[in-house]
């Protein structure tokens, strides 16, 4: 493109204040990493239960991604070939788990696989003991609800990349399953499935409520618990800013191995594209992928069936602990969103005008970035000069918005890129630069990733329970909080019908926001 | 009086170059082979190729350095000069100023120039409610407000059909001639240029030749444009 030539005068906005906040983001990181580093200057090394901490975090994020990325491969082939009704709906419901509230997923797992739950009721029938979810079970089972939609999509989006010719050659040549398998399927696969693997891997390493809710005690606590713990129930400072720097270590490495993952984007864009295929017509394999297909979709639906139908009765009757943490829960969703969008649209600007480094800083700080470590760091930052629990809040709101920083650059840059090289020369003929640029063309034709990526961030912000857990005192609470507290004193009505709020209002935000986004919005 | 001298143009691995020199007011048509560089002539009298050395002159001012936006005149592009966001009334609105609210005064200026090309009925709709005809009309407008002492056109019209090609040809010829501006229109059919143009400008093998007026060269074809015309050349 004739624009390359001349990348200095040529650009419609400036990438300075791009640049600005990537350092910003890149301080933020940096400097609480900074700061716990310090503190960590500590005499003890790790101690027994230490290592425990990261012997569980390890074994449990590598059984989890086994698990995730074993299941989704018969999953995702399955729904590679075959065309049934509800396969879009199963494609969108592949995509919920991911702004799906952890707490809220939780308790619809409890209702289906706990003590009491449906599966233990079954299996009572037969004269079998209840299923256990407490401990590595649990902290597993719930890791694959959450991974195994993603990891089919990443799977998934391995065979839709397979070019239709090839289908097309292999039924020529009457390639039977075997065939297949080595002409097409185990090639892409062997493409793919590191990265998925790492993806999972980096995911579940940086567990906290799952832990939280279904871990505990000596066995099955992972790092960021344990950091929680070492803060919240021993306020070892030192402690924790070691454990933060082993948790960081982890992360970084496990960011580098899953950043080698080609950049699909994994939210399903051309997922329902139909490909032609002529093979998997038998009755087995017709049987064994309907069998796969409807077991993924009742892992999905009864676990979200559970939260409705155990929510309603509590619903109606919520106590009033739980409507101020909902208030307390939008300002900072609100917050975050607004920081997200301030943050990532100069950065994503300046990534599509060829600031490319900038987008691996920010890709890899968000990825290795640990909330509880960014917490960490900003009390001990704090800590000397003001009251951290007073900052609770904003605090929160920060560590949401680097959370939910890399997914939005995902979805905006390519677009930004797009508008930036259909636009960039009619602009520059007319003399239109800088903020005209802005609000006559960039934000106007970006509208709908825009409220795509500002509905992921309120959507997560709303559902995080992490950093929160760390810094609020009993006074205050964000709504996923209130229903762990709610839990906590075995309020299961109330906390039921509080998680189906918090559901309710996820959703709500996302859908707003991204449905806000592309309304008359143009092609 | 638009000046080239000695310019030298290097985008990637292809090189142009050439000196010429083309009066105040003269409709030229710029041929040859496709990949000469007939493109990339435009693009660096625009302001989006820089010179590798030589300088282009506008009456006198030498261009270098200059933004595209700070370049006399205005360029229309093969694709992509309308924003599809934008109804024809604002696309043409950016045509007088792209980065402030404009003056009552200027707004009639806006919708004087839509009733030039005739789009006065359809200022308010979106590109993509108008047919290719229409949409060449609406870039026109704002070429009209632009201010037009150099036009710059690379083949916006080659996606019409023979007849609306022509009614748009007209349209620019009348444009041309009623502020004055000097033209220069890249064009793969010779007919184009005896339509329109006065004078032709050769682009073939990366060099760039002065204009030479449009029957002559077109009836006695140089070697390189023979070969780009085919045995029907000289008709």
């Amino acid at each position: 493109m004739a624009l390359r030539a001349q990348p200095v005068t040529l650009r419609p906005v400036a990438t300075w204040p791009g640049t600005c906040a990537a350092l910003g983001v890149a301080l933020l990181v940096l400097g609480t990493l900074t700061a716990v580093a310090l503190r960590a200057e500590g005499p003890a090394g790790l101690g027994p239960a230490d290592w425990s901490a990261l012997r569980f975090t390890l074994l449990q994020a590598s059984l989890s991604a086994l698990f995730s990325i074993g299941l989704a491969v018969p999953v995702a082939r399955a729904m590679a070939r075959r065309r049934f009704f509800g396969r879009r709906v199963l494609i969108t419901l592949l995509g919920a788990p991911f702004i799906l509230p952890v707490i809220v997923a939780i308790l619809g797992l409890l209702a289906v696989f706990g003590r009491s739950g449906w599966v233990s009721d079954l299996l009572a029938l037969f004269g079998f003991a209840p299923v256990q979810i407490y401990g590595l079970h649990g902290v597993v089972i719930a890791h694959v609800f959450f991974n195994l939609p993603l990891a089919t999509r990443l799977i998934l989006q391995g065979w839709q990349e397979i070019p239709a010719e090839r289908f097309r050659l292999t039924a020529q040549l009457n390639a039977g399953p075997r065939a297949m398998w080595r002409l097409l399927e185990a090639p892409m696969l062997r493409q793919v499935l590191p990265g998925a693997t790492a993806v999972v891997f980096a995911i579940c390493l940086s567990s906290f409520a799952v832990a939280l809710t279904l871990g505990g005690g000596p066995k099955s606590t992972t790092l960021e618990l344990a950091i929680y713990q070492a803060f919240h129930f021993d306020f070892d400072l030192g402690r924790a800013a070691m454990l933060s720097g082993v948790q960081l270590g982890l992360t970084v490495i496990a960011a580098l191995l899953a950043l080698r993952v080609p950049p699909g984007d994994g939210f399903g864009g051309g997922l329902d594209r139909a490909v032609s295929r002529w093979d998997g017509r038998g009755i087995g394999s017709r049987l064994l992928d309907s069998l796969w297909i409807s077991l993924a979709a009742l892992f999905l639906i009864l676990p979200l069936l559970a939260v409705l139908v155990a929510g309603v009765p509590g619903l109606m009757s919520l106590p009033s602990s739980v409507w101020s943490a909902t208030w307390v829960s939008l300002q900072v969703a609100a917050l975050s969103t607004t920081l997200l969008l301030l943050i990532a649209l100069p950065l994503s600007a300046s990534i599509a005008l060829g600031r490319k480094a900038l987008g691996e800083v920010a890709g890899i700080l968000g990825l290795a970035a640990s909330p509880l470590v960014i917490g960490t760091g900003l009390f001990v930052l704090v800590y000397p000069i003001a009251d951290p629990f007073a900052l609770a809040l904003p605090v929160t709101a920060v560590v949401n918005m680097v959370m939910a920083l890399p997914f939005a650059l995902r979805i905006l840059i390519p677009r930004v890129r797009q508008v930036m090289q259909q636009n960039s020369r009619l602009a520059l003929a007319l003399d239109m630069r800088g903020t005209a640029f802005w609000w006559q063309v960039l934000l106007p034709r970006c509208r709908a990733q825009i409220g795509f990526a500002a509905g992921l961030t309120a959507a997560l912000s709303l559902g995080d329970l992490g950093v929160i857990a760390l810094f609020a005192d009993p006074e205050v609470a964000t709504l996923p909080l209130q229903v762990y507290r709610l839990m906590g004193a075995y309020r299961m009505e109330a906390a039921q019908g509080a998680a189906l709020l918090l559901f309710i209002l996820s959703m709500a935000a996302f859908w707003l926001l991204d449905r806000g986004g592309r309304f008359h919005a143009e092609a | 009086m638009l000046k080239l001298e000695t310019m030298q143009v290097q985008k990637g691995d292809f090189h142009l170059s050439g000196s010429l020199q083309i009066a105040a007011g003269t409709r030229v048509a710029v041929i040859g082979p496709s990949g000469a560089g007939k493109s990339t002539l435009l693009e660096a009298i625009a302001g989006f190729q820089p010179l590798q050395s030589g300088r282009i002159l506008w009456n006198g001012d030498d261009l270098a350095g200059k933004p595209p936006g700070a370049r006399p005149g205005a360029m229309l592009f093969q694709d992509g000069n309308l924003f599809p966001h934008l109804t024809v009334r604002q696309n043409v609105r950016l045509g007088i100023d792209a980065n402030r609210r404009l003056s009552a005064q200027e707004d009639a200026q806006v919708s004087q120039a839509l009733k030039r090309v005739g789009l006065g009925e359809m200022a308010d709709r979106k590109p993509a409610a108008l047919s290719g005809g229409q949409q060449s009309r609406a870039a026109l407008a704002r070429v009209l407000v632009q201010g037009c002492a150099l036009l710059l056109l690379d083949e916006p019209f080659a996606a019409l059909g023979p007849a609306l090609k022509a009614e748009m040809l007209d349209l620019v010829a009348d444009i041309a001639t009623d502020c004055g501006a000097t033209l220069l229109m890249v064009s793969h059919d010779p007919q184009d240029a005896r339509r329109i143009a006065e004078q032709v400008i050769l682009v073939a093998e990366a060099v760039v030749s002065p204009p030479a007026p449009t029957a002559m060269l077109l009836d006695n074809p140089p070697p390189a444009l023979r070969a780009y015309l085919g045995s029907d050349a000289g008709d």
